[in-house]
Formats: C-alpha cells, structure tokens, sequence
C-alpha cells in the first residue's frame, strides 16, 4: 500500500494516460453530427474524471450513479454511442470489462409465469462489469396489462440498478416522448438515472456527409448526378413515413449497391475495370421508389385517411 | 474429517475474493463456469446436483458470484463447487474444479477391508455422520 498521502492530481495527466482523449476524439472523427451529445459526453467524462480524482484524495467515497437514458429518433446513433461510453468509463475504470451487452424486451421478459426472473437475471449476469444497453426501455411496461410480466423484469432491473453500481451500468434508449412517458409511471427509473442524453434527428447536409462515410468504408463513390440524386432523396425521405435517420440511409445505399450490381451484371459488355465496380450512377439512385412517392401501402393509407 | 477434492483443497478455504480471482482466470481462457453441490461428498459420487446451467457467456466473475450467493443461500450445509469447462475441441472437457462452500460439520470418511482369497484386500469407503 502507498504510505504517503497523495495531495495532488494533475487532471490533463490523468485526462492523457487514462485513454479518454483518445475515445472523445474518436467520436468526434467517427460521428457526424450530434454536437449537443458530444458536449454532454465531453460533460460527463470531465465529471468522472474529477470524481476519479477525489476519490483518490479520499473526498468522494460513493461510487456516483451512472445510469442513463438516451432519448431520440430511430437511427441517430444511440447504440453507436452506448458503445462508445462502454469504451469511455472502462478506461476511466467506472466498469472492469467494458463490453456492450444490448438488449430489448424480448430478451428480458418471460412467455410463462416464472420465465421472466431467471431470464432477467441470465441478462445481467452476462452484462456484469459491462454496459447494459436496453433499447425501446418503454416497452418492458404495459399499462394496457397489469398482469404483464414486464413488471417483473423492471422491478429485478431497479433492484440491480440500485445495489451493483459498482458493477454494471445500464443505459436505457428510445423515443423522447415514449421514455418520458415510461419515467412517469416508473418513477424508480426516473431517480436512478442520473445523465439523460437527448439525441437530435441529423440535417440534410448531415446525412449526405454520413452517406459519403458509409460508402467510403466500402469503397464506393458518387457520381455527381448520383450525389445530387442522393440529396434529393434525403429531403424526400425526411417526408415519408418511417424515416430513420442514418439507418434509412444505410438502407437506400443497400438498395443501390444492388441496383448498381444489377445495372452492370445486364448491360456491362466485355471486362469491367475497378472504377465502374465502384461508382454508383444516378440511375441506381433515382429508380427509388421514394422518387415515385414512397411505398405504395404507405400512399394508400394516406388516401384513405385523407 | 475435511473433505479433498479438486484444486486448493489443502489450502484454507477460498475467500470470495480469491473466487472471484480464481473464476477470471476461467472465464480469460474462455472456460464456461459451472456450480454444482451435492449432500454426498464420496469419492466415486462424480455427477453432483447441477445449479443452473453451465455459464458460456460471461464476461465478468460477478455472474457467477451472484449465482455461487444464490447457492449458498438455498443449499448453506451442501458441498459446492465450481467447475471449469473448456470446450476447445480436443479437451472438450472441466480443466479446474474446486470446492467453496463445505457444511459446518463436515461427515467422516469410513475405509473397510475385506479380505479376499489369496491374502488380497478390497476397499471400500462409507460416508458417516
């Protein structure tokens, strides 16, 4: 044991050696976007590290509580995060291993009375010295059904919540509306969660600098009648039902690369080269039903309901 | 009479500290943890009670902590012990097997011979109270 009392820490050390820079800047390379939830982050891990830093000088005993929610549209990032936060409190030694255990209803609640416990409790075990991700959280309630097994599973969640903080951390995700709704009448939940994060849809622009990320991974690239195509798309797809952000787009780029590989399989005649493997046309982009005015059930149901 | 079997055996008992140190050697080499216990602690008894399954999926002894307390809990005068399963195949079978939890009074071991032709002895062992 060390015999001499510390009476000083250097924080920009501890911020150096403890591999936090290193996590923040590759959230600002790695995501588009998200400026309030980066600057939470940054929050948060500044908070950690000088409670790190009192407690190595014996003025904060108490593990803090880190529980949080991420609340947002579908496809602004939530689990990309989540995954990011496991890497940031692992380094500054908040959770001993640091994996991402995510999970939703189905994983955690029962079919049978007496399924639910030990289906629980297989999920957290499995979670421990990890991050537990719970994505659509709201949905482990049913008010609808008071005799829904979800009860079961929340009540075992507020119990491990509260008595192992030292060893998992649980993060819940969903629908800003939906989340508070579910806080209001879990207002367990409401007070062991101590950092809410709210996620914003991403803009046009951003979107079309995430889809040139995606397909950059992959080594594609845009024509310039394809980029067009694709910010034109955007602004269409933003109005259309079921629109998910970044996963609408990885989506569209899915679809794409499909019709690309189907563009080139009928009218390639003789050797293709590296270049027409990789480009995506206008063409593969424009023939997208969004174009057209989305799916067809989704415009029947409008026509009904109007 | 303390009852030998498995690793550390002749070692004090095992903290729950040193479990837990013990099950993260486990679980870094990948191995699946299992809790068995048993009232039978003979020799020649091999297959205990199961508790629970196998646990393949780990990251972090704190699950089997939690499961080795649930153990405890229902079965205090009950011999447990954790087993260590390595499924690489090639083994495919427990590579560590040690005891954590023995009754406050432990039953004696009882050896009798009986004498076969020829001067030859054959052992046998009972468990007494």
């Amino acid at each position: 044991m060390d015999a001499t009392p510390i009476r000083t820490v250097d924080l920009a050390a501890e911020y150096e050696s403890s591999g936090v820079a290193e996590v923040l800047e590759e959230l600002d390379r790695e995501l588009v976007g998200l400026a309030p939830v980066k600057q939470r982050i940054r929050e948060t891990a500044a908070l950690l590290l000088v409670d790190r830093a009192r407690r190595a000088l014996g003025l904060a005993l108490e593990t803090p509580t880190l529980h949080m929610s991420f609340t947002g549209n579908p496809g602004t990032g939530k689990t990309t995060v989540a995954l990011k936060m496991a890497g940031l409190l692992h380094r500054l030694g908040y959770v001993r291993k640091g994996h991402l255990v995510s999970v939703t209803r189905d994983d955690l609640v029962g079919q049978y009375i007496g399924h639910t416990a030990p289906k629980t409790k297989e999920v957290l075990k499995r979670a421990m010295g990890g991050v537990l991700f719970i994505d659509e959280a709201y949905y482990l309630y049913r008010p609808d059904n008071e005799r829904d097994y979800g009860q079961e599973a929340i009540e075992i969640l507020l119990q491990v919540m509260e008595n192992n903080r030292d060893d998992l951390v649980v993060i819940l995700a969903g629908y800003a509306d939906r989340m508070e709704l579910f806080f209001q009448s879990n207002p367990g939940f409401r007070s062991r969660i101590a950092h809410h994060i709210e996620f914003p849809d991403y803009s046009d622009a951003e979107l079309s600098r995430i889809a040139g990320q995606m397909l950059g991974d992959q080594h594609y690239i845009l024509s310039d009648g394809a980029q067009a195509a694709l910010n034109d798309y955007i602004r269409l797809r933003r109005q259309q039902p079921h629109f998910a952000n970044a996963r609408s787009i990885r989506n569209a780029l899915d679809r794409a690369r499909l019709r690309q590989a189907n563009r080139l399989f009928t009218t390639a005649r003789g050797p293709v080269d590296a270049t027409m493997l990789s480009t995506i046309e206008e063409e593969d982009i424009r023939s997208s039903r969004v174009f057209a005015g989305g799916l067809t059930i989704d415009r029947v149901l409008e026509e009904e309901r109007a | 009479m303390r009852i030998t079997q498995g690793c550390f055996s002749y070692l004090p008992d095992l903290t729950d500290e040193q479990i837990t140190a013990q099950v993260e050697y486990c679980l870094r080499r990948d191995w699946a943890v299992g809790i068995e216990f048993t009232d039978d602690p003979h020799p020649r008894n091999t297959y205990w009670e199961m508790w629970g399954h196998p646990m393949f999926d780990l990251r972090d002894a704190k699950g089997v902590l939690m499961e080795l307390h649930d153990c405890r809990t229902a079965y205090p005068d009950s011999y447990i012990r954790l087993n260590a399963f390595d499924n690489t195949r090639g083994f495919e079978t427990v590579m560590m097997s040690f005891i954590v939890n023995r009754p406050a009074e432990e039953p004696r071991l009882h050896m009798t011979r009986t004498e076969g032709p020829g001067r030859s002895i054959r052992y046998t062992h009972t468990v007494r109270p």
